[in-house]
């Protein structure tokens, strides 16, 4: 078995820099402007943070292999070569201090999409063995228990029953022929087991059929945010047999921001062919179940209630206005913050900061923008729609004595259901 | 005429007013930049100055500036300070020919060796002696000859100053300017095709009254007539800065007096008297004509890439050439980047799987 | 060589030389962009990208949007300004326009010189104001190499030679030329080799972002 290194790393990037990369690097002209738009140097005003500094060693491979006069520079000895030492050094820009956000991407004025390039460049990190600890033990879980937290499916039916046993609804599983196969991310099962009940409730009212397979009801992705496309290749290749294996016509992707870009838009560029199924974000379900009237609430909310857009949901994602259209259902008192929708700030622990052990004081620092918004707006509640912002989210809040209660929408949707089979009356 | 007379006597003598002579003196001050206190200066200089010998060689040239010289419409002051200076030799004026012409050179060079003023029309061929010669003696032994007991050295329009039209590509003479050749005696350089008279005895004037040549710019020409540009003093300067140019000699533009930029004047480029002294008696000068400057007392006037080709155009570009570099960087391009593309092709198959016992066992870990 | 000499060198063998080299790096360094590929979009695209592709495009030399950016004011400012400024003299002053015709037999009107006279110094303004900015600032300090001062310098030079010789200030109009003409021809010639090369490269790589972007039904 051969182990990472240097050449492995650089050779990964000698796969994975395409056109557009190039198209990137020959057009930035460190006006620094995707520094202004990166909450790792708002909150820190360190320039090492700067998004396109965090490419450099990937940039000088590119000049150096990919460029005539990159060569003839190589040639003369007036660039140099890449090491060990420097990807050690860079270890902490590329995953501390990068939760894939893409907010530089929307703003770069030459039009770099420098989230793209860092997931390439990760690939090259990861295989010369410069990926974090924090990352490599997820990775290592996910593969090997299927789950990045390593949450079994016994701990899974335990939360069935929980359900059963509070609305009296079956949690299906392995259901051949159902509409829907439903992934859950580890985060909902062990924190937010509200979010499995939810569920059921909902496709109740719908009289949908769904379905949850027992051998593949994980939906995040290590893989993606480690940078190892053979891995989240083989992660996602589970959920596409489990698909095919019951036939089903949606997968659904839960509560989890980068789940949802893994499965939805990088699945089956990582498996090399395009999916016989639908994939869904819950929002977006709900949304055309709300189109089709099959969701039917009742009370609203008067609390001054605001929206936490997770970056791979909306950015990354294009899940911009189903959200709102679902919050408007059951709050009265929706207001937006000043960057929403595609401009919102990232909560600071995505694309794998918050599996890494190393970026943990970081992430609490980056989640000072989050703060400053939440000041700003003077809300009494947040609703999201990622488990991973959310927990983010609640530490943020702790820490800082900020008290505010986080919910996930699909949740808050459920409370409202008008159901009258369910035992607890969601309506406030 | 006698020698020993002054250039006031002479002057009386043809008629000239004192108030006429004042006139021109105070033309002459203002022309170059003097200060009028210097007017009184210039006049008692002029009026006492004995007729300086002048020896005028004329080597490849067209005659061109001893005809705008001698042929005024009218005489002329300046004209008439011309006449009033001992010309002992110059081929086209002097009556003596032959080898009377040569001695009449030969003993004003022995009466005023060292005191003679040379003026100098026509570049010099260095390809060929034999190309252009004076009664069997190349052009570049007269000059070198005649410079050795000069005073001082006026050469007289483009040609004698920079080469002018002889000079012009091929160059098929090797004609170079007497600065090229005389680099041991004061030249100031009239250049023009031809230089506006007033210039030459502005120049004559000068040098009678302070016994030497004028400030001269780094072209070697009289800063008091060569130091504004034609453009900037153009009467349709106006016209370029709003943008109106007339497009072709014939169109409602020309008619109208706009800019003629775009047909090829060369009046940025020019520095002269003519938008501000004119010509013929102050009539007019090319512009007002309807026809840009050619920039004539501009060295390589006649290689400025076309008189009808405005000044910012490429000249002698050829498309061939060009696209040369558009197909080479082409050819290179597509190399290079087939090159990468195997290079891309190779490293895909050299990939091998990472899975997650290689991520925990790293070279580095 | 005189310059009358030097102008006329520069108007043609020197022209020529820039044209060839900065034709030639061009087209190496887009062929390179082009030809390295890259993968098909397999996932069910909620549109096509191209629409957005092209408005990537152009929304990106657009002010962005109220609410994007409140900080960097004067990065914007000043990069408008000295952008613009630079458009207006390079393509609306009489002189250019009749080079860029003789070169393509392409043509358009020109604005009065005083006009491109004004954007000539809010450019060069402009322009000292961003290298003053790189300077002080830690954060583009930090960020700038060499590069990025040599590209400063080609691009300012042409507009001060360019703003010398239209005020005939301190040297002659003809030299004054000549210098501006040559320093233009320094810009082409390394013009594909330093960061210059965003005047092109930048609308493949907003194609790119925007096409991506797009697919993904994220207008960006």
């Amino acid at each position: 078995m051969s182990k990472t290194s240097l050449e492995r790393g650089l050779n990964i990037l000698r796969e994975q820099i395409d056109s557009p990369t190039a198209a990137f690097f020959s057009s930035c002209v460190h006006c620094g402007l995707c520094a202004q738009a990166c909450l790792f140097y708002t909150e820190t005003c360190n320039p090492a943070y700067i998004p396109i500094r965090k490419l450099e060693p990937m940039r000088r491979l590119w000049e150096q292999e990919y460029t005539l006069t990159g060569k003839l520079k190589k040639l003369l000895g007036l660039s140099r070569p890449i090491t060990h030492e420097e990807l050690e050094q860079w270890q902490e820009l590329v995953y501390n201090s990068c939760s894939l956000c893409g907010r530089c991407s929307l703003v770069c004025p030459a039009g770099l999409d420098l989230t793209y390039m860092i997931r390439k460049f990760r690939e090259g990190m990861a295989a010369s063995g410069h990926a974090p600890e924090g990352l490599i033990g997820a990775t290592t879980r996910a593969v090997e228990l299927g789950s990045p937290m390593g949450v079994t499916l016994k701990a899974l039916e335990a939360q069935a029953k929980h359900v059963k046993a509070d609305s009296g609804l079956d949690i299906p599983f392995d259901v051949e022929g159902a509409e829907y196969l439903v992934l859950l991310s580890s985060m909902e099962i062990i924190n937010y087991p509200e979010y499995l009940q939810a569920v059921a409730r909902i496709f109740h009212q719908a009289k949908k059929t769904w379905t949850i397979s027992s051998e593949a009801f994980e939906a995040t992705n290590s893989g993606i945010q480690i940078g190892v496309s053979d891995i989240a290749a083989e992660l996602v290749q589970r959920v596409v047999d489990a698909a095919e294996k019951l036939r089903v016509k949606t997968v659904i992707s839960p509560e989890c921001g980068h789940a949802y870009t893994a499965i939805r838009w990088e699945g089956p560029n990582l498996i090399g062919r395009p999916f016989g199924f639908r994939v869904r974000h819950i929002l977006e379900v709900l949304d055309e179940l709300r189109e089709q009237g099959l969701l039917q609430v009742e009370g609203v909310e008067d609390a001054r209630m605001t929206f936490h857009d997770p970056c791979q949901l909306v950015r990354r994602g294009g899940v911009i206005e189903a959200p709102r259209n679902l919050i408007r259902m059951v709050a009265r008192n929706f207001v937006e913050m000043k960057d929403h929708g595609k401009m919102n700030w990232c909560c600071g622990a995505g694309g794998g900061v918050s599996a890494n052990e190393d970026a943990a004081e970081i992430r609490l620092k980056a989640f000072k923008r989050k703060k400053k918004q939440l000041e700003r707006l003077q809300v009494d509640g947040l609703v999201t729609a990622c488990a991973n912002c959310r927990i983010q989210i609640e530490e943020g809040l702790e820490e800082n004595d900020m008290d505010m209660p986080v919910i996930g929408l699909t949740e808050m949707l459920a409370s409202h259901l008008k159901d009258e089979e369910a035992r607890e009356g969601g309506a406030t | 005429m006698n020698k020993e007379r002054t250039l006031g006597e002479i002057l009386r003598q043809q008629g000239v007013s004192r108030r006429g002579f004042l006139k021109f003196c105070a033309t002459t001050a203002s022309l170059m930049a003097l200060p009028p206190g210097m007017v009184p200066t210039i006049a008692r200089a002029l009026e006492n100055a004995r007729r300086p010998s002048v020896i005028w060689l004329s080597f490849q040239e067209c005659t061109g500036c001893t005809e705008s010289l001698t042929r005024s419409h009218a005489p002329t002051i300046e004209g008439l300070i011309f006449d009033a200076i001992s010309l002992d030799y110059h081929h086209t004026l002097q009556a003596a020919a032959g080898s009377a012409a040569e001695q009449a050179r030969e003993s004003a060079m022995k009466e005023n060796f060292g005191n003679y003023l040379l003026v100098v029309d026509g570049s010099i061929p260095l390809a060929n002696a034999g190309f252009s010669t004076i009664a069997g003696t190349s052009n570049l032994e007269i000059l070198k000859e005649v410079a050795k007991g000069a005073a001082a050295i006026i050469a007289v329009g483009t040609c004698a100053a920079y080469g002018g039209l002889p000079h012009a590509k091929p160059n098929p003479t090797g004609a170079v300017p007497v600065s090229a050749i005389i680099s041991d005696k004061p030249i100031v350089n009239v250049p023009g095709c031809p230089p506006i008279p007033v210039v030459i005895s502005g120049v004559l004037t000068h040098f009678l009254t302070f016994g030497r040549l004028p400030d001269l710019d780094h072209l070697g020409r009289p800063l008091a007539f060569y130091g504004n540009n034609i453009h900037d003093r153009c009467y349709r300067r106006p016209f370029y800065e709003r943008g109106q140019f007339a497009e072709s000699f014939d169109d409602e533009g020309a008619r109208k007096g706009w800019c003629l930029y775009k047909l090829g004047c060369k009046g940025p480029v020019t520095y002269n008297a003519c938008a501000t002294t004119k010509w013929n008696n102050g009539t007019s000068f090319p512009i007002e004509s309807g026809h840009g400057c050619l920039g004539c007392s501009e060295p390589d006037f006649w290689d400025m890439g076309g008189f009808y080709r405005a000044l910012s155009e490429p000249i002698g570009l050829s498309a061939r050439t060009v696209a040369g570099g558009a197909i080479g960087g082409a050819a290179l391009g597509a190399a290079s980047g087939l090159l990468n593309r195997k290079k891309k092709a190779e490293a895909l198959a050299r990939h091998e799987k990472i899975g997650v016992d290689e991520l925990k066992d790293g070279e580095t870990k | 060589m005189n310059s009358a000499e030097f102008l006329l060198w520069v108007r043609g063998s020197g022209l020529q030389i820039a044209l060839w080299i900065f034709l030639f790096g061009m087209l190496i360094r887009l062929l390179e962009i082009f030809l390295l590929g890259r993968k098909k979009n397999l996932a069910e695209l909620r549109a096509s990208g191209t629409a957005a592709g092209l408005r990537t495009m152009i929304s990106r030399s657009l002010p962005p949007g109220g609410n994007i950016i409140h900080r960097p004011r004067f990065t914007f400012v000043a990069g408008y300004a000295f952008h613009i400024g630079l458009f207006v003299v390079i393509f609306f002053l009489t002189p250019h326009i009749q080079v860029i015709e003789s070169l393509t037999g392409l043509a358009w009107p020109a604005l009065p010189t005083p006009v491109v006279d004004i954007f000539t110094v809010i450019s060069l303004v402009a322009m000292l104001a961003l290298l003053w900015h790189r300077l002080a600032s830690r954060l583009l300090n930090f960020l700038s190499n060499g590069g990025d001062y040599l590209a400063w310098t080609l691009t300012f030079m042409p507009l001060l030679t360019g703003y010398m010789a239209y005020h005939h200030l301190w040297f002659p109009y003809t030299g004054l030329l000549a210098a501006h003409i040559l320093s233009v021809e320094l810009l082409l010639i390394l013009f594909p080799f330093t960061k210059l090369t965003h005047t092109f490269t930048i609308f493949i790589a907003r194609w790119y972002n925007g096409m991506m972007a797009g697919e993904k039904g994220v207008q960006s």
